[in-house]
Protein backbone atom coordinates (compact mmCIF):
# COMPACT_ATOMS: atom_id res chain seq x y z
CA UNK A 1 0.00 0.00 0.00
CA UNK A 2 1.42 3.33 -1.02
CA UNK A 3 1.32 5.68 1.90
CA UNK A 4 2.39 9.09 3.01
CA UNK A 5 5.95 8.03 3.61
CA UNK A 6 6.51 6.88 0.05
CA UNK A 7 5.42 10.23 -1.23
CA UNK A 8 7.57 12.09 1.25
CA UNK A 9 10.55 9.94 0.25
CA UNK A 10 10.04 10.72 -3.41
CA UNK A 11 9.83 14.41 -2.64
CA UNK A 12 13.00 14.23 -0.56
CA UNK A 13 14.88 12.42 -3.31
CA UNK A 14 13.65 14.91 -5.91
CA UNK A 15 14.72 17.83 -3.75
CA UNK A 16 18.14 16.33 -3.12
CA UNK A 17 18.57 15.68 -6.84
CA UNK A 18 17.82 19.28 -7.63
CA UNK A 19 20.30 20.43 -5.01
CA UNK A 20 22.86 18.16 -6.63
CA UNK A 21 21.96 19.65 -9.98
CA UNK A 22 22.64 23.15 -8.71
CA UNK A 23 26.00 22.02 -7.40
CA UNK A 24 26.96 20.17 -10.55
CA UNK A 25 25.77 22.57 -13.23
CA UNK A 26 27.31 25.70 -11.94
CA UNK A 27 28.03 26.91 -15.44
CA UNK A 28 24.71 26.96 -17.20
CA UNK A 29 22.10 29.39 -15.97
CA UNK A 30 19.21 27.66 -17.73
CA UNK A 31 19.94 24.42 -15.94
CA UNK A 32 20.01 26.29 -12.64
CA UNK A 33 16.52 27.62 -13.35
CA UNK A 34 15.34 24.13 -14.21
CA UNK A 35 16.73 22.81 -10.94
CA UNK A 36 14.79 25.48 -9.09
CA UNK A 37 11.63 24.28 -10.86
CA UNK A 38 12.41 20.77 -9.71
CA UNK A 39 12.79 21.98 -6.14
CA UNK A 40 9.39 23.64 -6.26
CA UNK A 41 7.95 20.41 -7.62
CA UNK A 42 9.36 18.51 -4.66
CA UNK A 43 7.81 20.99 -2.24
CA UNK A 44 4.50 20.63 -4.05
CA UNK A 45 4.80 16.89 -3.67
CA UNK A 46 4.99 17.28 0.08
CA UNK A 47 2.03 19.64 0.09
CA UNK A 48 -0.15 17.29 -1.92
CA UNK A 49 0.78 14.27 0.14
CA UNK A 50 0.07 15.96 3.45
CA UNK A 51 -3.12 17.53 2.17
CA UNK A 52 -4.36 14.11 1.17
CA UNK A 53 -3.19 12.59 4.41
CA UNK A 54 -4.93 15.15 6.58
CA UNK A 55 -8.00 15.39 4.37
CA UNK A 56 -7.63 19.15 4.07
CA UNK A 57 -7.87 20.96 0.74
CA UNK A 58 -5.90 23.99 1.91
CA UNK A 59 -2.64 22.29 1.05
CA UNK A 60 -3.74 21.83 -2.52
CA UNK A 61 -4.77 25.47 -2.71
CA UNK A 62 -1.25 26.28 -1.60
CA UNK A 63 0.15 24.09 -4.35
CA UNK A 64 -1.96 26.03 -6.80
CA UNK A 65 -0.46 29.32 -5.65
CA UNK A 66 3.04 27.90 -5.71
CA UNK A 67 2.48 26.81 -9.29
CA UNK A 68 1.34 30.33 -10.13
CA UNK A 69 4.34 31.96 -8.56
CA UNK A 70 6.68 29.40 -10.13
CA UNK A 71 5.27 30.13 -13.58
CA UNK A 72 5.72 33.86 -13.04
CA UNK A 73 9.23 33.30 -11.75
CA UNK A 74 10.13 31.15 -14.73
CA UNK A 75 8.81 33.75 -17.16
CA UNK A 76 10.71 36.61 -15.56
CA UNK A 77 13.84 34.53 -15.11
CA UNK A 78 13.88 33.50 -18.72
CA UNK A 79 13.27 37.08 -19.82
CA UNK A 80 16.23 38.23 -17.76
CA UNK A 81 18.23 35.36 -19.25
CA UNK A 82 17.40 36.44 -22.79
CA UNK A 83 18.40 40.03 -22.09
CA UNK A 84 21.60 38.81 -20.42
CA UNK A 85 22.49 36.62 -23.36
CA UNK A 86 21.82 39.47 -25.75
CA UNK A 87 24.17 41.73 -23.84
CA UNK A 88 26.94 39.33 -22.86
CA UNK A 89 26.68 36.61 -25.54
CA UNK A 90 27.02 34.03 -22.78
CA UNK A 91 25.07 32.57 -19.88
CA UNK A 92 28.04 31.16 -18.10
CA UNK A 93 27.64 31.90 -14.41
CA UNK A 94 31.38 32.16 -13.91
CA UNK A 95 31.59 35.07 -16.31
CA UNK A 96 28.90 37.11 -14.59
CA UNK A 97 31.31 38.99 -12.41
CA UNK A 98 30.78 42.52 -13.61
CA UNK A 99 29.44 43.51 -10.19
CA UNK A 100 32.54 42.29 -8.46
CA UNK A 101 33.87 45.00 -6.20
CA UNK B 1 18.61 12.23 -13.09
CA UNK B 2 18.70 13.19 -16.71
CA UNK B 3 17.86 16.77 -15.92
CA UNK B 4 21.03 17.39 -14.03
CA UNK B 5 23.45 15.14 -15.85
CA UNK B 6 22.72 15.62 -19.52
CA UNK B 7 25.19 17.70 -21.43
CA UNK B 8 22.74 19.10 -23.92
CA UNK B 9 20.22 21.53 -22.41
CA UNK B 10 17.53 20.40 -24.84
CA UNK B 11 17.71 16.87 -23.48
CA UNK B 12 17.62 18.29 -19.96
CA UNK B 13 14.38 20.13 -20.73
CA UNK B 14 12.86 16.99 -22.20
CA UNK B 15 13.83 15.01 -19.12
CA UNK B 16 12.24 17.71 -17.00
CA UNK B 17 9.03 17.30 -18.99
CA UNK B 18 9.21 13.59 -18.27
CA UNK B 19 9.65 14.29 -14.57
CA UNK B 20 6.62 16.57 -14.57
CA UNK B 21 4.49 13.98 -16.33
CA UNK B 22 5.48 11.36 -13.81
CA UNK B 23 4.67 13.57 -10.89
CA UNK B 24 1.33 14.43 -12.47
CA UNK B 25 0.53 10.73 -12.62
CA UNK B 26 1.63 10.32 -9.01
CA UNK B 27 -0.68 13.16 -8.01
CA UNK B 28 -3.49 11.45 -9.85
CA UNK B 29 -2.83 8.43 -7.68
CA UNK B 30 -3.51 10.45 -4.52
CA UNK B 31 -6.68 11.77 -6.12
CA UNK B 32 -5.43 15.30 -6.57
CA UNK B 33 -6.86 15.29 -10.07
CA UNK B 34 -7.21 19.00 -10.56
CA UNK B 35 -3.62 19.74 -9.64
CA UNK B 36 -2.38 16.93 -11.84
CA UNK B 37 -4.20 18.36 -14.83
CA UNK B 38 -2.99 21.86 -13.99
CA UNK B 39 0.55 20.55 -13.74
CA UNK B 40 0.37 18.99 -17.17
CA UNK B 41 -1.36 21.95 -18.79
CA UNK B 42 0.53 24.79 -17.20
CA UNK B 43 3.93 23.27 -16.70
CA UNK B 44 4.36 20.88 -19.57
CA UNK B 45 2.23 22.98 -21.87
CA UNK B 46 3.49 26.45 -21.13
CA UNK B 47 6.53 26.72 -18.93
CA UNK B 48 8.46 23.87 -20.46
CA UNK B 49 7.72 25.10 -23.97
CA UNK B 50 9.03 28.47 -22.83
CA UNK B 51 12.20 26.81 -21.56
CA UNK B 52 12.58 24.89 -24.79
CA UNK B 53 12.13 28.08 -26.80
CA UNK B 54 14.78 29.88 -24.84
CA UNK B 55 17.18 26.95 -24.96
CA UNK B 56 16.85 26.74 -28.69
CA UNK B 57 16.85 30.48 -29.24
CA UNK B 58 20.09 31.01 -27.39
CA UNK B 59 22.17 28.74 -29.51
CA UNK B 60 24.50 27.51 -26.84
CA UNK B 61 26.95 25.17 -28.37
CA UNK B 62 27.32 21.84 -26.67
CA UNK B 63 31.05 21.98 -26.35
CA UNK B 64 30.81 25.24 -24.44
CA UNK B 65 29.04 23.34 -21.70
CA UNK B 66 31.44 20.42 -21.90
CA UNK B 67 33.31 22.01 -19.02
CA UNK B 68 30.86 20.02 -16.97
CA UNK B 69 31.81 19.16 -13.46
CA UNK B 70 33.22 21.94 -11.44
CA UNK B 71 35.46 21.54 -8.50
CA UNK B 72 32.43 21.79 -6.26
CA UNK B 73 30.88 18.61 -7.65
CA UNK B 74 32.28 16.12 -5.10
CA UNK B 75 31.24 18.17 -2.09
CA UNK B 76 27.87 18.76 -3.70
CA UNK B 77 27.30 15.08 -4.20
CA UNK B 78 28.39 14.45 -0.63
CA UNK B 79 25.91 16.98 0.72
CA UNK B 80 23.19 15.49 -1.47
CA UNK B 81 23.84 11.98 -0.25
CA UNK B 82 23.75 13.20 3.34
CA UNK B 83 20.47 14.99 2.71
CA UNK B 84 18.85 11.91 1.18
CA UNK B 85 19.99 9.67 4.00
CA UNK B 86 18.83 12.01 6.72
CA UNK B 87 15.49 12.83 5.15
CA UNK B 88 14.63 9.23 4.46
CA UNK B 89 15.72 8.29 7.94
CA UNK B 90 13.53 10.95 9.48
CA UNK B 91 10.59 9.99 7.33
CA UNK B 92 10.86 6.26 7.87
CA UNK B 93 12.10 5.93 11.41
CA UNK B 94 10.47 8.75 13.31
CA UNK B 95 6.87 8.28 12.26
CA UNK B 96 4.85 5.41 13.62
CA UNK B 97 5.32 3.39 10.48
CA UNK B 98 2.66 0.82 11.07
CA UNK B 99 -0.08 3.37 11.33
CA UNK B 100 0.95 5.75 8.58
CA UNK B 101 2.14 3.24 6.01
CA UNK B 102 -1.28 1.71 5.81
CA UNK B 103 -2.13 4.11 3.00
CA UNK B 104 -4.37 7.09 2.66
CA UNK B 105 -7.90 7.04 3.96
CA UNK B 106 -10.45 6.42 1.27
CA UNK B 107 -12.36 9.43 0.06
CA UNK B 108 -16.12 9.39 0.47
CA UNK B 109 -18.31 8.33 -2.38
CA UNK B 110 -18.99 11.01 -4.96
CA UNK B 111 -16.09 13.16 -3.81
CA UNK B 112 -14.96 15.67 -6.41
CA UNK B 113 -11.47 17.01 -5.95
CA UNK B 114 -12.00 19.88 -8.35
CA UNK B 115 -15.28 20.85 -6.72
CA UNK B 116 -13.85 20.77 -3.22
CA UNK B 117 -10.82 22.74 -4.30
CA UNK B 118 -12.92 25.36 -6.02
CA UNK B 119 -15.19 25.68 -3.00
CA UNK B 120 -12.22 26.44 -0.78
CA UNK B 121 -10.36 28.54 -3.33
CA UNK B 122 -13.13 30.99 -4.08
CA UNK B 123 -14.36 31.46 -0.53
CA UNK B 124 -11.59 31.25 2.02
CA UNK B 125 -8.70 32.08 -0.25
CA UNK B 126 -10.32 34.57 -2.60
CA UNK B 127 -7.92 37.32 -1.58
CA UNK B 128 -4.84 35.19 -2.23
CA UNK B 129 -6.39 34.15 -5.51
CA UNK B 130 -6.61 37.76 -6.65
CA UNK B 131 -3.03 38.35 -5.57
CA UNK B 132 -2.01 35.38 -7.70
CA UNK B 133 -3.77 36.95 -10.66
CA UNK B 134 -1.88 40.20 -10.09
CA UNK B 135 1.39 38.28 -9.87
CA UNK B 136 0.72 36.67 -13.22
CA UNK B 137 -0.05 40.05 -14.75
CA UNK B 138 3.18 41.35 -13.27
CA UNK B 139 5.05 38.47 -14.87
CA UNK B 140 3.56 39.26 -18.27
CA UNK B 141 4.42 42.95 -18.03
CA UNK B 142 7.91 42.30 -16.70
CA UNK B 143 8.76 39.67 -19.31
CA UNK B 144 7.58 41.83 -22.19
CA UNK B 145 9.18 45.02 -20.98
CA UNK B 146 12.47 43.23 -20.33
CA UNK B 147 12.78 41.60 -23.70
CA UNK B 148 11.37 44.37 -25.84
CA UNK B 149 13.96 46.29 -27.74
CA UNK B 150 13.64 49.20 -30.10
CA UNK B 151 15.06 48.45 -33.47
CA UNK B 152 16.21 51.44 -35.47
CA UNK B 153 14.14 52.03 -38.55
CA UNK B 154 11.04 50.48 -37.09
CA UNK B 155 7.88 52.50 -37.62
CA UNK B 156 6.12 52.92 -34.30
CA UNK B 157 3.55 55.26 -32.85
CA UNK B 158 4.56 58.01 -30.49
CA UNK B 159 1.38 58.59 -28.57
CA UNK B 160 2.44 61.79 -26.85
CA UNK B 161 3.43 63.31 -30.15
CA UNK B 162 0.13 62.30 -31.72
CA UNK B 163 -1.96 63.74 -28.94
CA UNK B 164 -0.10 67.00 -28.78
CA UNK B 165 -0.31 67.61 -32.51
CA UNK B 166 -2.32 70.69 -33.49
CA UNK B 167 -3.88 71.57 -36.79
CA UNK B 168 -1.54 74.53 -37.11
CA UNK B 169 1.46 72.20 -37.13
CA UNK B 170 0.22 70.15 -40.03
CA UNK B 171 -1.69 72.43 -42.36
CA UNK B 172 -0.36 75.69 -43.65
CA UNK B 173 -3.08 78.03 -44.86
CA UNK B 174 -1.93 80.26 -47.64
CA UNK B 175 -3.78 83.46 -48.38
CA UNK B 176 -3.61 84.38 -52.05
CA UNK B 177 -5.67 86.04 -54.64
CA UNK B 178 -7.58 84.01 -57.12
CA UNK B 179 -5.92 83.69 -60.47
CA UNK B 180 -7.48 83.92 -63.83
CA UNK B 181 -7.65 80.78 -65.88
CA UNK B 182 -5.49 80.82 -68.91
Amino acid sequence: MIGLQHYLSIAAILFALSVAGIFINRRNLILLLMCIELMLLAVNFNFVAFSRYLGDETGQVFVFFILTVAAAEAAIGLAILVVLFRNRRSINVQELDSMKG
Amino acid sequence: MGVIFSRNPVYAVLFLVLAFFQSAVLWLLVEAEFLAIVLVLVYVGAVMVLFLFVVMMLDITVEKIQGGFTRYAPIGLLITALMVIELVQVIWLRGNVGEVAAGFAATPEGYSNTGALGAVLYTEHAYAFEIAAVILLLAIVAAISLTMRRRPGLKTQDIAKQVSARAGDRVRIVKMDSEERR
